[in-house]
């Protein structure tokens, strides 16, 4: 069995009384889609902190390539090779769309504390930059202030960013969120071959895009990983068609 | 070219132009005032970068101000009284050299900036007002209460600094010395807004976690900012002594941190060429109006309000629209 490329083990985080994450432990392996569902309040966004480094974990580590960057913050993340896409955008909004690609192939090649050279004519970070653009079929909008962006092309620059920094890991939060029909299948498939290049661990809401892409699927409920399985065991699974697939009865 | 491009040339055109017209009409004060003018600019280009660029709200700016004021009237007093600055462990004398003494107002100011800001950047929003303010308050006190170097009442310098080649006491030539460092400034300003660490700077005003998502550090981006806008405000301070060859405590005083960031507010904040624009209508406003009321600052507030409320982008901002993200 290779090594895991992401190895979370027993991280807890208490808010309070409440147990956000309580004793959560699983696995992304090279290759592979893990997707992560669960119903809303499941603690999929206090988990998804845990591994960005936004939030210090009560107990257990992140390990990231074999490193354990438990005590790391989100930028010391990013560097490892942490690729993160946010559930909400989190854009430079009064930046053109090719300012923020270019702002994610900055920080990835480094160099920041230049001070003289236009940043814009830096051929090597532009390319890399409208690289990332072309993949999600943004380089048309690539002039264009952010801002003035719809809400399923600001996903899509966040997708482009996360691209520039040529990851080891994609952390993508609900990327599917407000795509629409046609936009969230073409995202699948290029997800499904995203995850040759570096593995993804998928927040999704969307169940069509989990069940066609996921290699594996863990179930999140109040805090606890209920159950991990290929899709078709977690369909069978009944403990997770009690808790979150009951009313939908999907099989 | 843009419209912002062209309204700053005017804008940059203006004060020598004036000068020069000043020379001709032989009106010293005149040119004065210009060279004030620019002096001020110089001052607000500085908080610029940390305000405009980094978002970085500093009530505290006199700080840098006034360190580069007394770095010119500590060496020129020196200088003036032929007393050393110190001799043990070794021997530091006065300069009435201009160059030297800009070289220690930067070289204090950044030093200054550099631990006031590594401080009050861990702090954000309003608490990071009131920390830098603490600290312009502290030297203001500490400046006063300095006997060594006339206290409350202040330092006078005789006769104005050298500059090779020229005699800075005649004012056309003291504009021009004045006038040639805000434009080596404010080409350095431009090209650092658009350099690399001027988008990851303004990335970190505009979103701070889509920077850190990207690997990149906004607390180290904001200190190297605030310590690169230290600098430049502390040269202004050293120039604006030598304009008035006289320092004060004034120079550290919460009203200075104000006036700077009226600058900037008035001409358009984050634009290249606003505390231009800003500096030159206070010295306008305080000139024209201060000639009929001695309260000339109302009406400066009631300006100050109408900008806020109906010319966010102030001046160049009203005449230039939105500014448009260069690439």
């Amino acid at each position: 069995m290779t090594d895991a490329v992401l190895n979370l083990s027993h991280l807890h985080k208490s808010f309070g009384a409440l147990k956000a994450t309580d004793d959560v432990s699983l696995t992304l392996m090279p290759g592979e889609i893990h997707a992560l569902i669960g119903p809303n309040g499941a603690g999929k966004s206090t988990l998804i902190k845990q591994i960005a480094g936004g939030l210090r974990s009560d107990s257990g580590t992140v390990e990231f390539a074999g490193r354990d960057v438990t005590p790391l913050g989100t930028v010391a993340r990013a560097r490892a090779g942490l690729g993160r896409t946010f559930q909400i955008s989190s854009l430079a909004m009064e930046y053109t769309v090719l300012q923020n690609a270019v702002l994610g192939a900055l920080g990835q090649e480094g160099g920041v504390m230049r001070f003289f050279r236009p940043v814009m004519k830096d051929r090597a970070l532009v390319d890399r930059a409208l690289a990332a653009l072309e993949r999600v079929g943004l380089v048309d909008q690539a002039t264009k202030r952010t801002a003035d962006l719809s809400h399923g092309q600001r996903r899509l620059l966040e997708v482009a960013v996360a691209l520039t920094l040529a990851p080891k890991v994609f952390l993508m939060d609900e990327p599917m969120a407000g795509l629409g029909a046609s936009g969230s299948k073409r995202l699948t498939g290029f997800l499904d071959d995203l995850r040759a290049e570096a593995p993804i661990l998928l927040v999704e809401h969307d169940m069509d895009a989990v069940f066609a892409l996921a290699d594996r699927i863990s179930v999140l409920v109040y805090g606890r990983v209920i159950a991990t399985g290929t899709a078709e065991e977690i369909r069978r699974d009944p403990m997770v068609r009690e808790a979150y697939l009951g009313s939908e009865d999907a099989a | 070219m843009g419209r912002e491009t062209v309204l700053n040339i005017v804008l940059f055109a203006m004060l020598p132009a004036t000068a020069l017209i000043a020379l001709l009409l032989d009106e010293p004060f005149i040119i004065t005032l210009v060279t004030k003018a620019a002096i001020l600019a110089l001052a607000g280009v500085g908080l610029n970068i940390a305000l405009g660029l980094g978002g970085l709200v500093s009530l505290g700016h006199a700080a840098f101000f006034g360190i580069g004021g007394y770095a010119m009237g500590i060496l020129a007093s020196h200088a003036q009284s032929y007393t050393p600055l110190m001799e043990v462990p070794f021997l530091i004398e006065g300069t009435k050299s201009m160059l030297i003494i800009w070289g220690v107002a930067i070289t204090a100011s950044a030093l200054a900036a550099l631990a006031i800001g590594a401080l009050s950047l861990r702090t954000t929003g309003v608490y990071f007002i009131m920390i830098t303010l603490a600290f312009g308050q502290m030297l203001y006190y500490f400046a006063i209460s300095w006997p060594a170097y006339g206290g409350e009442d202040g330092l006078s310098i005789y006769i104005r600094n050298d500059f090779p080649g020229l005699n800075t006491l005649d004012p056309i030539q003291f504009f021009a010395i004045a006038f040639g460092v805000l434009t080596v400034v404010l080409f350095m300003a431009a090209r650092i807004a658009r350099a690399p660490f001027g988008l990851a700077l303004s990335a970190a005003r505009q979103n701070a976690e889509r920077v850190e998502t990207v690997g990149l550090a906004p607390f180290r981006l904001r200190l190297v900012a605030f310590v690169i806008s230290g600098a430049v405000t502390g040269l202004a301070g050293a120039l604006f002594a030598d304009l008035n060859r006289f320092v004060s405590p004034t120079m550290f005083s919460w009203q200075t941190s104000g006036e700077i960031m009226v600058f900037i507010i008035l001409g358009g904040v984050g634009r290249l060429f606003g505390p231009v624009a800003g500096a030159a209508l206070f010295i306008l406003l305080e000139h024209l109006l201060g000639g009929l009321s001695d309260y000339w600052h109302v009406y400066l507030g009631l300006l100050l309000l109408l900008v806020v409320l109906f010319a966010r982008g102030g001046m160049i901002g009203t005449l230039a629209g939105r500014e448009v993200a260069h690439d």
